[in-house]
């Protein structure tokens, strides 16, 4: 790659990519550019294609269709530029609980071809920036699930990787940790300008991210920062779920409001939505089992798009047998 | 959504301040990581302490039992069954570890350390030749540990010839490592694992000439005689047994037994550690069904 392509070329670049499973199509014809130095979210529930995207970005699998490059470089054709420039968290731990948190880091610098002195003094910086200094001696079985994941990322950054690939990274852990997580790839793109890339099916994660793309169903059903995708929903979002959920959207109808029914709650967006509380109170009553307003979260973004809302397609997806992964 | 311009001077920004943002960009050395892996099997395998007894006290076990229970029992010519058996023993320590060792792949990609060499920029040959160096130094360690409790219970003599039969069990060892990586690689459970172990690797110890005697049938032999004999002279186990036999000073001067010449051992051993070598790398680049786990 020339000094030119590394000027201008995005960190990531997904052209019409389709990948399927046997009869199971996983992405279909999925195109996504990432700029250099961003935090940019693969957002979707369970089975919308995320996983395998990312397995096709870190050259785990082969891209079946389309293009994708890193940098510049196809991971087709220029796999071993690719792997040199990604740093990669998978979301099943890809530590050896056996041997030592150094020993492991050790593992991960001869795969990438760091050795002496060089080696020494990096995994010295990287253990200090993630906050496991104290912890190099410690045998990786004994660690708590947040330290681990931190020995994850020290391992993902080790040899300064220009694109850190996460695949759920907070998987596993409590609240405290994920916020431990998340502060340190804040502070690792704000002091190392690294690019992140990290897939999630947790809406408040994806809110962090400066980009998002929400999947769903192998295709980008949104694309760019969360803000921008709420606001472009308007300033409030009413949601209703009722005994009498045909008669309440009869009545909204009739007072000409525009009203959706969204797996069985209805939904009311716009700013005649805050004028539409105290009147459902007062002629429903106890028929109303709740009624919410607030600003549009990342999951009205998802309804607006795919008709659904985002935890029930998870549910359901997760209620769906397993498909045999195949390359 | 960033700007042109805002992309552009990040990346300018990248490019001169290469030490912050780009990789190491040290390409790595096969050598090194063929030797990190050895070395971590080692470490793993000395850190489960069951394991080492498992590997070393199993054979041994077998060794004191069926040498006492099966001495008045054995017709071996001019030999005891502890003799005769004490190189199918280190035979066994060595497969056993080998396969102790090569189940190991099977819980790498259970527990996720694979998929992280899988994707770093090294060629998947480096992760086999560090899987069976590694395993089979394990293996060739007990099994010579255990040659050493021959000599010093006097079981064998300790002479010159000793040195040969540490070379062949070095190229045994290496062979039957790469033959375990062969079998463990596209496997996704243990149990499975196990079943080809029982169903291949164990045959091929036992019709080695290991357990008992390699028949030498005459004109008036029955058919079972002579498939037997055919059976174990294909065993390319048979040609190290019979190898470790002589290089032992144990071998058999009955001729109702067939053994093969030290230089027939020789050659068939290499051999055999050539065409696993091969298939084990053959198997090891081929994508499996696990490596997306």
């Amino acid at each position: 790659m020339n000094s030119n392509q590394a000027t201008i070329s995005p960190a990531v670049e997904v052209d019409a990519v389709s990948h399927r499973y046997g009869a199971h199509e996983a992405l279909r014809g999925l195109s996504l550019s990432i700029e250099p130095g961003e935090v940019f979210a693969l957002l979707g529930p369970n089975g919308s294609g995320k996983t395998t995207l990312f397995r096709l970005i870190s050259t785990l699998a082969r891209v079946q269709s389309g293009r994708v490059s890193v940098f510049g470089n196809s991971v087709a054709t220029a796999t071993a530029q690719v792997r040199r420039s990604l740093g990669i968290v998978f979301q099943s731990p890809s530590l050896d609980g056996k041997l030592t948190v150094l020993e492991n880091i050790r593992c991960q610098a001869a795969l990438y071809g760091l050795t002496g002195s060089a080696m020494s003094t990096r995994i010295d910086e990287v253990a200090s920036q993630i906050g496991i200094a104290d912890r190099l001696q410690s045998k990786v079985e004994d660690l708590s699930g947040g330290l681990k994941r931190r020995v994850e990322l020290a391992k993902g950054i080790l040899h300064r990787p220009r694109l850190l690939l996460m695949d759920e990274p907070s998987t596993g852990l409590d609240p405290a940790s994920r916020l431990d997580v998340w502060h340190a790839i804040k502070e690792l793109q704000q002091v190392s300008g690294v690019t992140v890339l990290f897939t999630t099916h947790l809406l408040e994660e994806a809110d962090k991210a400066d980009r998002i793309a929400i999947l769903h169903q192998g295709s980008t059903v949104a694309v760019g920062r969360p803000r921008d995708l709420r606001q472009e929903l308007g300033e409030q979002v009413l949601t209703i779920s009722s005994s009498a959920q045909n008669i309440v959207l009869a009545w909204l109808v009739e007072k000409g409001v525009q009203a959706q029914t969204v797996d069985e709650q209805i939904r009311v967006v716009g700013a005649q939505a805050v004028n539409l509380v105290a009147p459902l109170a007062t002629e429903f009553g106890a028929q109303i089992q709740s009624i919410t307003l607030g600003q549009p979260s990342l999951e009205d973004v998802f309804i607006a798009r795919t008709g659904h809302r985002f935890w029930l397609v998870e549910n359901r997806n997760n209620s769906e047998p397993k498909k045999r992964s195949r390359r | 959504m960033p700007t042109i311009d805002a992309i552009e001077h990040d990346s300018n920004k990248l490019a001169a301040d290469g030490s912050e943002f780009s990789t190491l960009d040290a390409s790595p050395n096969s050598l090194s990581v063929v030797l990190m892996l050895a070395w971590r099997e080692w470490i793993r395998f000395f850190r489960q302490r069951n394991r080492v007894i498992g590997a070393l006290g199993q054979p041994i076990l077998f060794w004191l039992l069926f040498g006492t229970g099966m001495h008045a029992a054995f017709r071996g010519g001019d030999q005891n069954f502890m003799t005769f058996y004490l190189p199918g023993t280190v035979a066994l320590i060595l497969l056993f570890t080998a396969i102790f060792t090569t189940i190991s792949i099977i819980e790498d990609r259970r527990e996720g350390f694979l998929q992280s060499v899988l994707v770093a920029p090294v060629s998947r040959w480096t992760i086999a030749a560090g899987k069976i160096i590694g395993g089979a130094a394990i293996a060739w360690l007990q099994a010579c540990i255990f040659l050493g409790l021959a000599v010093g219970t006097r079981s064998i003599p300790l002479d010159g010839a000793l040195f040969g039969a540490l070379v062949l069990m070095a190229i045994s060892a290496l062979s039957l490592t790469a033959l375990g990586v062969f079998f463990a690689w596209p496997m996704e459970s243990t149990q499975g694992f196990h079943a080809i172990m029982n169903l291949v690797l164990m045959p091929l110890w036992l019709l080695s000439g290991a357990f008992f005697p390699i028949p030498q049938p005459g004109a008036e032999s029955p058919i079972g005689q002579w498939v037997m004999h055919w059976i174990m002279r294909c065993n390319p186990l048979s040609y190290t047994i019979g190898g470790l036999r002589t290089m032992m000073s144990v071998e058999s001067t009955s001729s109702q037994f067939w053994s093969p010449s030290l230089l027939a051992s020789w050659l068939v051993s290499l051999l055999f550690l050539g065409v696993t070598l091969v298939a084990a790398w053959w198997m090891v680049l081929r994508p499996a069904k696990g490596d997306l786990k």
